[in-house]
């Protein structure tokens, strides 16, 4: 039998959904940091988005529900680690992460390299439904610890906006 | 014993016991958006409590956990500081108390986000992040309520007032705290306390809020000596898993 690579690993945790936001999976999200296939052994580092993010739990569960059948083939003990650096950031959502949150109806988070953000000016938020940038930021936590709560003065759609951190 | 576990019990105790009392707000908040910002900031302060207690578990080498930790010390072995402890109040006294907390916590992040322990550095740089967007919030609301009508501005001054003399003792400084700052893994609070000023006028200046002339200051959470709110609250968060030790869900 031909062993997995880490890729193919990695491969297989792209069918794991985020929990919470269910249009992106783990490895997508930057909560999978890595693979690591040792004799007899496998183990997958996964990190926070926020330390309190409650789904922490359920995603390490999927991970395993997902991959054990695939590990127990080859025999290897699984491990999900929890790792804190290097801290998570929204940049590590690419183009294309970001693309499939705005299609979803969440305005994504930009690049930090914008700190406006961060540093309490108002970066221009655009609304996922009419891309009018005329929003207001209704309050900094949202539905989740991820994201804030917008309304977009346009078309009336209350949205939810992926923080930048 | 690791001169860190005592630290991080001051770290973890001053997480654990504000996200527990922001937890309280949950369906109380003035508004949901307020009942969603102030659960969500507890949601990130206990997991920081978490991150903490694991790491000064693993470092006294007992075999204690977070949980154990957590619920199986009685309030004499606390560290929390008692700004941490004091109650939620009204609106107004939670933000106050929130503010002063997150203006500490901002620069104690920053210090220790060049710890020389990498994983105090690791979870120092994670907290950093939130502790930056709790303060936007709590300082926005500062300002709104200082600069807002004559019973906000009257409200949220008696709020600043009360709290005032608890904020000492975040800067407590011991041998302890300074070995840690000599041997480079943490920071010694009273480092802290200019940075903290800083911060902190410039929201008096912002709010039109004012600072008492002399504040009285309140200490003993570093060592043990806490109030009597803190035994109602450890009485309230431990008494399911005392009840029930072996409980699993
Ligand atoms: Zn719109």
């Amino acid at each position: 039998m031909v062993m997995r690579s880490p890729d193919d690993w990695l491969a297989i945790l792209e069918t794991v959904p985020d929990p919470e936001i269910p249009v992106l999976n783990v490895v997508e999200m930057g909560i999978v940091r890595g693979v690591d296939c040792t004799e007899g052994g496998l183990t997958v580092r996964i990190t926070p988005t926020y330390m309190g993010c409650p789904a922490m739990d359920a995603i390490a569960d999927d991970i395993r529900t997902t991959l054990g059948p695939f590990a127990r083939e080859e025999s290897r003990s699984l491990t999900v680690e929890l790792v804190y650096s290097p801290a998570w950031t929204t940049d590590w959502l690419d183009d294309k992460a970001q693309a499939k949150l705005e299609a979803y109806g969440i305005a994504p988070p930009g690049k930090t390299s914008d700190k406006r953000a961060l540093n309490g000016e108002a970066p221009d938020i655009r609304c996922p439904k009419c891309k009018s940038t005329e929003t207001e930021l209704v309050s900094l936590f949202g539905s989740t610890a991820c994201k804030a709560h917008y309304t977009c003065g346009s078309c009336g759609e209350p949205f939810d906006h992926f923080k930048c951190i | 014993m690791d001169a860190r576990f005592d630290y991080l019990l001051r770290l973890g105790d001053d997480a654990l016991i504000l996200g527990q009392q922001l937890g309280l707000w949950t369906g109380h908040g003035p508004a949901l958006e307020e009942d969603i910002a102030l659960t969500n900031i507890g949601l990130d302060q206990i997991g920081q409590a978490r991150a903490w207690l694991t790491l000064a578990g693993r470092i006294e080498g007992q075999g204690r956990d977070e949980d154990r930790l957590a619920y199986f010390r009685d309030q004499a072995e606390f560290r929390n500081a008692l700004l941490c402890e004091r109650p939620n109040g009204h609106f107004g006294d939670t933000i106050v108390r929130q503010f002063l907390f997150d203006t500490y916590a901002v620069g104690l992040h920053e210090g220790l986000s060049r710890s020389s322990d990498p994983e105090i550095a690791a979870i120092a740089r994670k907290s950093a992040k939130e502790s930056a967007y709790h303060l936007r919030h709590s300082r926005a609301w500062m300002v709104r309520l200082g600069d807002g009508t004559e019973e906000s501005h009257a409200k949220v001054q008696q709020s600043l007032d009360d709290l005032l003399p608890y904020v000492g003792d975040l800067f407590h400084s011991d041998e302890a705290t300074q070995n840690a700052a000599v041997e480079g893994w943490g920071v010694d609070p009273a480092e802290l306390r200019e940075g903290w000023e800083a911060r902190f006028n410039e929201m008096l200046d912002e709010s039109g809020l004012t600072c008492p002339e002399s504040v009285p200051e309140q200490t003993g959470g570093r060592v043990g000596r806490h109030t009597e709110q803190l035994s109602f609250l450890l009485a309230e968060m431990q008494v399911l898993p005392r009840t029930y030790p072996d409980a699993q869900w």
